[in-house]
C-alpha cells in the first residue's frame, strides 16, 4: 500500500452503519405513511383521485403500501392528513399489514404466526440470495446491491447475493414481472433447492405499481407461489431490506 | 422540411409535409453525411390508411433540429430501401418500425428482432425464438449468458461466436424488461402518472428521463419556467451523473479486483445520492423533477449540504483516480481493450459518454442546449482511443467537470433571495392540438430523446422515448470483436447500458 492509498483509507474511515435498525434517516424520506383519524371523506377522495397508482381506497380509509409509488402527492392535497414519515422498516410477510388505516396508526410488523418455521431454522445464521429482475427500472437493483456495499454492510449477517440459484436459499424479485421474463423467472426459481424464500422488492415487484395493467407484463408466477416478504418502496432502501429479513429471521441487528 | 429547437414550443403536424420516399431517402442521406448531423428520432406514427414517418436530424452547429416525413400506406406490399444499409446508425430506428408494425424494409443489414414488444406485427416472433447467428467451423464455439446474470443487474441474453478465447461476433438478445411503457403513456393521461412512469423508464436515469419527460409536457403546453427551476434541474441532472460515474468507477474496481477503489468509491457514491435524498427524500430524486414546477425548491441548507458533500466527494474521488489510473495492474486491463474507433462510433450513431470517449463531439449540454446550459455555456471533454480507458478516464474528468458545475449553480442558486419559491407542479397542462414536440437531455448515458404526438383533442396520441442505450448496444458488440471473452465483463461495465431503457 502506497502513501496515497493510505491517505484514501484514512479518508474513508469507518463507513458502515453501526447500528442498522436506529439510523435516522432524513425527514424528507418517504417511509411508513400515516393517515389522521380525524381526516374527512373529501380530503380522502382528493387522495384517491391524484394517487397515480390507485393505492388510496377512500371509502374504506386505506393506502394500500404495496401499491404506493411514494410521491407524496396524497400529502399535499390533503395539506398533510395523510403523511410519509422517515420509518423505514416497512416490510412485512403479511399483506394485510401493508394497509394503512386511518383508525390505526402503528409500525408495520411481521406476522409472526405466517412465518414458515423451517425459515428461522434452517436460514437464522445464513441467507443467500439469488436476485432477478423481471421489468425492474435499476434503481431497486441497485438499492439492493447497496444493501451489500461497505455504508450498509449486510454481509455481517451472513447475507448476501449469489451467482447461481443453485446456490441460493431464496429469490428476491424486482420489477413488475414482465412476459418477456416469465420463462426465465421460472426456470430459475425451479432451479433452486427447497426449502426456499421468495421475496419481492420494490412496489413494482408487489402489485406491478404504475404497471400493474399493462399488457407487457404476466403476474401469473405469483398465483402459483407466494411470497415470505414484502418489501415495499420506489426504490426499496437498502435500510428497509436488511431489516425486513433480519425481523424474518428473527435476528437482532446489534449482534 | 420544418426545422425546431430543443426545449422550444411545439410545431403544428400539418406544417410537416411527407415526401417522397425516394427524396426523402436522398435527402437523409446527404443530411447526414456530415458529421455535426445525426438522427436523434425516426418513428412510425399511426395513422387511418398506414404511418407518417417522421424523422429528426440534429444539427450540431446551428442548434435546429430538422423535421422531415414520408407516408407509408398499410396497402404497400413493397419494400422500401432501408437507409440503414447506407447509414448503420439508423438501424434501431428501422428495426423497431418493422417490427411494431411489419413496414417492409429491403437491404437492411440487420433487420432482427429488437425488443419483442406486445402487439407486434408478428406473432410467432417472441424472445426464446431470436434468430441468431451461427458459427461452424474447427476450433469456433459459442457461449451463451443470461438473461440473468450473475450480478444484481437487469436481464439481457448475450451470445459469443468464439475462436478459442476470441470473441468473434457478440449478439445481444434485449427485450426481456419489456413493460410497454410507450403504449401504457398513453393509457394514464394525468401528469403526474406520465412523470412517475417517466422516473421509471430506467430507474438509474431518473433525472433524465423525468426531466425529459417534464421539457416535452412543458413544451407542448407553452409553459413557461423560472430560471431558478432551471438551474435547480441542471443541478440535479449533474448530481445523477457524478453519482453514476462514480457507481462505473466502483464497479470496475470491483472487476478488476481492486478493492480500496471499489469501498472507496462506493462510500462516495453513497455520499452523492445522499445529497438527493436531502433535497426531495429519494436518493434517485424520485419526485423531484415535475413539469411546470417543483415542491422541493434548493434553499440554503439544501445547496450548503450539496456543496459541502461536493467538495469533500470531489478531493476523495481525485485520490482514488490517481491511484487507479497509475496501477499498472489496472492500466494493462484497460488500455487499448474494447476500442471503439471514430469511424466506428459515427456509422453506429454512438452518443453520450461512450461516443465522446471515442473522439466524436456530441454532448446535447453543448450543442442543443437546455434548462440553465442555456445561460451556463458547456463545454465537453473528448477522448480519442475509444477504449475502456478513455471510457474511464473520461468519467473522471466529466466527474470533475460536473462537480465545478453544480458547485457553482449551488453558487448562483444561494444568491437567490429565498423568499421567491418555486411554483408547484401544474398538472392542469393543456395540450397544443394535433401538435410535435421533442426534448433532448443530456443524462449520464448519454442523449435522451422523448417526443410526442398529440391528437385533435389535445391528449397525446404517440409517445417515443429514446434512452441512449438503444444506440449504444451494437457499440458494445463492435467493440467486443477480436477481443477476449473474458474482457467482456469490464469492456460492459465500460459502457454501462441500460436494459429497462432500451426494452422500454
Amino acid at each position: 500500500m502506497n502513501l496515497l492509498e493510505l491517505k484514501i483509507s484514512s479518508a474513508h474511515g469507518v463507513q458502515y452503519v453501526k447500528n442498522l435498525e436506529k439510523a435516522t434517516l432524513t425527514p424528507l424520506f418517504r417511509g411508513r405513511p400515516e393517515i389522521d383519524t380525524n381526516i374527512s371523506i373529501q380530503e380522502l377522495q382528493r387522495a384517491e383521485t391524484i394517487c397515480p397508482s390507485k393505492a388510496i381506497n377512500a371509502k374504506m380509509g386505506i393506502l394500500n403500501l404495496g401499491k404506493c409509488v411514494f410521491c407524496k402527492e396524497c400529502e399535499f392535497v390533503t395539506q398533510g392528513k395523510i403523511r410519509f414519515t422517515n420509518d423505514y422498516k416497512i416490510a412485512t410477510n403479511d399483506p394485510d399489514c401493508l394497509l394503512i388505516r386511518k383508525e390505526i396508526s402503528s409500525n408495520i410488523r411481521l406476522n409472526e404466526n405466517a412465518i414458515r418455521k423451517e425459515i428461522r431454522s434452517y436460514f437464522g445464521r445464513a441467507l443467500k440470495l439469488r436476485q432477478v429482475s423481471s421489468g425492474g427500472d435499476n434503481s431497486n437493483e441497485l438499492e439492493l446491491y447497496a444493501a451489500g456495499n461497505v455504508n450498509f454492510d449486510m454481509g455481517r449477517f451472513g447475507i448476501e447475493f449469489v451467482a447461481s440459484p443453485r446456490h441460493a436459499d431464496g429469490l428476491v424479485i424486482t420489477g413488475p414481472l414482465t412476459k418477456n421474463m416469465a420463462g426465465a423467472l421460472n426456470i430459475c426459481y425451479e432451479a433452486m433447492p427447497s426449502p426456499k424464500l421468495l421475496i419481492l422488492a420494490g412496489t413494482d415487484a408487489i402489485s406491478g405499481g404504475m404497471f400493474a395493467d399493462s399488457e407487457a407484463i404476466d403476474r401469473s408466477f405469483l398465483t402459483k407461489y407466494k411470497a415470505d416478504l414484502y418489501v415495499p418502496g420506489n426504490p426499496v432502501h437498502p435500510l428497509t431490506f436488511i431489516n425486513g429479513l433480519l425481523y424474518l429471521l428473527g435476528r437482532n441487528a446489534m449482534e | 422540411m420544418i426545422e425546431l429547437r430543443n426545449n422550444d414550443t411545439s410545431v403544428p403536424l400539418s406544417s410537416i409535409t411527407p415526401l417522397d420516399y425516394t427524396y426523402f431517402y436522398e435527402l437523409v442521406i446527404s443530411l447526414l453525411s456530415i458529421e455535426a448531423k445525426h438522427c436523434v428520432s425516426y418513428f412510425a406514427h399511426p395513422e387511418k390508411d398506414g404511418w407518417l414517418c417522421i424523422c429528426c436530424i440534429a444539427d450540431d452547429e446551428t442548434e435546429k433540429i430538422m423535421v422531415l416525413a414520408h407516408k407509408v400506406k398499410k396497402t404497400r406490399s413493397k419494400t422500401i430501401p432501408a437507409l440503414s444499409a447506407k447509414h448503420p446508425a439508423l438501424h434501431s430506428y428501422e428495426r423497431e418500425m418493422h417490427e411494431n408494425y411489419g413496414i417492409p424494409f429491403a437491404n437492411h443489414p440487420w433487420l432482427k428482432p429488437l425488443r419483442f414488444p406486445q402487439g407486434a406485427a408478428d406473432e410467432n416472433s417472441t424472445i426464446q425464438r431470436y434468430p441468431f447467428y451461427s458459427l461452424t467451423g474447427e476450433g469456433t464455439h459459442e457461449v451463451g449468458v443470461g438473461p440473468i446474470h450473475a450480478g444484481i443487474t437487469e436481464p439481457g441474453y448475450f451470445r459469443f461466436c468464439c475462436n478459442g478465447e476470441k470473441v468473434l461476433h457478440l449478439e445481444s438478445v434485449l427485450g426481456f424488461q419489456h413493460r410497454g411503457i410507450e403504449k401504457l403513456l398513453l393509457k394514464k393521461t394525468h401528469p403526474l402518472q406520465q412523470s412517475v412512469i417517466a422516473e421509471s423508464i430506467a430507474g438509474d436515469t431518473t433525472i433524465g428521463h423525468s426531466l425529459a419527460y417534464a421539457m416535452l409536457a412543458e413544451s407542448l403546453s407553452d409553459t413557461k419556467i423560472s430560471a431558478r427551476l432551471s438551474m435547480e434541474r441542471g443541478m440535479a441532472l449533474e448530481i445523477e451523473r457524478v453519482a453514476m460515474h462514480i457507481a462505473d468507477t466502483s464497479a470496475m474496481c470491483a472487476d478488476t479486483a481492486y478493492q480500496l477503489g471499489q469501498v472507496a468509491c462506493e462510500a462516495l457514491r453513497t455520499i452523492t445520492i445522499n445529497t438527493l435524498q436531502a433535497w426531495c427524500g429519494n436518493r434517485f430524486g424520485k419526485g423531484l423533477i415535475r413539469p411546470g414546477g417543483t415542491y422541493y425548491t434548493a434553499y440554503h441548507e439544501t445547496l450548503n449540504q450539496i456543496a459541502t458533500a461536493l467538495n469533500d466527494v470531489k478531493k476523495r474521488y481525485r485520490d482514488i483516480s490517481d491511484c487507479i489510473f497509475t496501477l499498472p495492474g489496472m492500466l494493462s486491463r484497460f488500455e487499448g481493450v474494447g476500442a471503439l474507433t471514430h469511424k466506428q462510433a459515427l456509422q453506429l450513431g454512438m452518443v453520450g459518454l461512450t461516443a465522446r470517449a471515442s473522439g466524436v463531439r456530441r454532448d446535447i449540454r453543448s450543442t442543443h442546449a437546455f434548462m440553465s446550459y442555456k445561460t451556463h455555456a458547456f463545454n465537453p471533454n473528448i477522448m480519442e482511443n475509444g477504449d475502456i480507458h478513455a471510457r474511464m478516464m473520461l468519467r473522471k474528468i466529466e466527474v470533475e467537470q460536473s462537480i465545478d458545475l453544480i458547485l457553482s449553480l449551488a453558487d448562483k442558486l444561494a444568491a437567490l433571495s429565498i423568499l421567491t419559491s418555486e411554483s408547484t407542479p401544474g398538472y392542469q397542462l393543456q395540450y397544443q392540438p394535433e401538435s410535435l414536440a421533442i426534448s433532448l437531455v443530456e443524462g449520464w448515458r448519454g442523449e435522451i430523446c422523448h417526443m410526442a404526438v398529440t391528437n385533435e383533442k389535445g391528449e397525446i396520441s404517440q409517445y417515443k422515448i429514446k434512452d441512449p442505450s438503444l444506440h449504444n448496444w451494437m457499440g458494445l458488440s463492435i467493440a467486443m470483436r477480436n477481443q477476449q471473452i473474458s474482457d467482456f465483463p469490464i469492456c460492459n461495465k465500460s459502457f454501462n447500458l441500460s436494459y429497462c431503457g432500451h426494452d422500454l
